[in-house]
């Protein structure tokens, strides 16, 4: 035992050292929250634990202040809500039928949905910008929802779990009397929980921290969500820091707590990816 | 009647995959079809557009600013691969370990930087790499009596700033895939090779890296197609797709600033699909390199 001990306190510090250095950006930027605007600008971000200048002025302005800060913040919890639902909804609809049958196409439908995965989604921002100008959809979230509902890497995913589950599930439900329909509502959406919780927080913290095509294509501050509302704040004059800092800081604390909730899931979706099948 | 045909076993399967087959045609195929034809075309939204042939592409084998953004966007996406691969990777075997205690806070604090928004991030980046005496890594570097660097000014400095946020952002992502990987591994081969005398570091190059191949393919992909195609950490760490000589430019960060602040969308097309040939051209050279073909079966 006390062999091992030099390597396991050699481990442990080293470990130590470099969690460190992973949880400073975030002491930096909780203590950037405590300090006005006009300091950060004068002297960055650092670790100076000041008294003098640090105060809970930003936060009072964060909540009583003349904002729109939480109006994104309820727009961006919305919009994650109903697009990481229907998303889940549709893609194990997709995936169950890729799953349970064999039909002419299945393979050539199933290539297509790897070939997405391996295209880069920005080349389509123009063409995408374009149909989503011609089918008059600019400024409204049906633009950001509906290009993915049907996400690959989520049918991949649920389609993979699906063949876990005995098939017998399915005949014995045709065996009962079920419908084709009945069998994928009744029977197989309560036991595939525990992949709809994988994938909901992969979906989820993506569409929360979704900036680019949603900032192009919503104009309106009204409709902003939370990451394009702080983007905005970062004139080049630097005069919104106060909001910017505490913002941010406080943009990071809904998903702490859900990760701190539901640690074991978030870590199965993010993983999700790799496991081959 | 339509009900009984919708019902049956025959053509539920289609049911079933039909959202699948509008949104790859509506949202994929069309757009990805327009935008090889935009390719081609002198465009401007509202307008009428004209053909102009290959015009677009002559013009991007030219264009210096293109050729600096594709530089950029390669180096970045090797450097990324060359830290985020094999650092995580050790990290991974090394919290595996008999000897190590408090894995799962560790694994849970190094996965925590994946969890904020690039904004978020980048904002957080941007000030700690100030180029103020008394900003973060400049003071850090006071201490052993570095002047203050101004690191967004310089190319180098510059890919510092970008790199550190990207290893920051990615690591505890990376390593969480490779312990996941680790995990196929039977426990066997290492009592096997211990009965044969191997030492730690020979268990490690002889039965670690090459049983974790798939998880490092893996990585490598994702790691290809995220590094060619990053605009906004560069956009959040500059403040805007204007990074002085085009330092911080990349392919994705040019199409937009061609097609969306320049509104010319057939010459930006053209970037696109020029980024589209390159991040497949690479991924299936890996691929081949690599041997994932001849696995799968």
């Amino acid at each position: 035992m006390s062999r091992n001990l030099p390597k396991k306190i050699v481990l442990i510090a080293f470990f130590a050292v470099v969690c460190a250095i992973v949880l400073v950006p975030f002491y930096a930027i909780a203590l950037g929250s405590f300090k006005p605007g006009k300091e950060l600008v004068r002297n960055g971000l650092n670790l100076s634990f000041d008294l003098s200048v640090m105060s809970f002025d930003n936060f009072s302005f964060l909540f009583t202040g003349d904002h729109s800060y939480f109006t994104w913040f309820f727009n961006s919890v919305l919009l994650t809500v109903v697009q990481v639902a229907l998303t889940l909804f549709v893609s194990s609809f997709v995936a169950y039928g890729f799953a349970a049958y064999e039909f002419k196409g299945k393979n050539f439908l199933f290539i297509c949905v790897l070939l997405i995965m391996m295209v880069p989604f920005e080349i389509l921002l123009l063409p995408l910008y374009k149909l989503t100008y011609d089918l008059g959809l600019m400024n409204s979230y049906s633009a950001i929802i509906l290009p993915g509902l049907a996400n690959a890497a989520t049918v991949f995913f649920f389609r993979q779990y699906l063949r876990s589950i005995p098939n017998e599930i399915i005949t014995a439900g045709r065996v009962d009397g079920a419908s084709e329909y009945g069998i994928y509502f009744r029977l197989i959406l309560p036991v595939m929980k525990p992949a709809f919780a994988a994938m909901g927080i992969l979906n989820g913290m993506n569409s929360w921290n979704n900036l680019l095509w949603p900032f192009m294509v919503l104009s309106d501050e009204n409709k902003y969500t939370l990451p394009i509302g702080l983007k905005t704040l970062l004139t080049p004059y630097g005069n919104n820091y106060d909001l910017l800092i505490v913002g941010s800081f406080f943009s990071i604390l809904p998903i702490f707590a859900l990760f701190v909730a539901f640690q074991k899931y978030f870590i199965d979706g993010m993983t999700a990816g790799s496991v081959k099948g | 009647m339509v009900k009984r045909f919708l019902y049956s076993q025959k053509v539920a399967p289609y049911v079933f995959v039909l959202p699948f087959i509008l949104v790859f045609l509506l949202f994929w195929v069309y757009p990805l079809g327009s935008s090889v034809g935009m390719s081609f075309q002198k465009i401007t939204l509202g307008q009428s557009a004209s053909w102009v042939g290959f015009a677009n592409y002559a013009k991007l084998m030219g264009d210096g600013i293109f050729l600096k953004a594709v530089m950029n966007s390669v180096v970045y996406m090797v450097l990324t691969i060359v830290i985020l691969v094999p650092f995580p990777m050790l990290f991974a075997v090394l919290i595996n370990s008999k000897w190590m205690w408090a894995r799962e806070f560790f694994k849970s604090a190094f996965f925590l930087p994946a969890l904020t928004s690039v904004v978020v991030a980048g904002t957080i980046f941007r000030l700690m790499f100030g180029e103020m005496d008394t900003s973060l890594i400049n003071s850090f570097l006071g201490l052993f009596g570095i002047e203050p660097i101004k690191f967004l000014k310089g190319q180098t400095t510059g890919f510092i700033a970008l790199l550190a946020l990207a290893t920051w952002r990615w690591t505890g992502v990376n390593m969480l895939y490779f312990l996941s990987g680790l995990k196929n591994i039977p426990e066997d081969y290492y009592e096997a090779a211990s009965i044969d005398g191997a030492s730690s570091f020979q268990k490690f190059t002889r039965i670690t890296v090459p049983m974790l191949k798939p998880t490092t393919i893996y990585v490598i992909t994702i790691s290809i197609y995220a590094g060619l195609a990053m605009f906004i950490e560069s956009m959040m760490l500059w403040n805007g797709n204007n990074s002085p000589k085009n330092i911080g430019l990349t392919i994705v960060g040019y199409l937009y600033r061609q097609g969306i602040e320049k509104s010319d969308m057939g010459y930006a097309a053209s970037v696109g699909i020029v980024l589209l040939v390159v991040a497949m051209a690479i991924n299936l050279a890996q691929l081949a390199f690599t041997g994932m073909f001849k696995k799968e079966d």
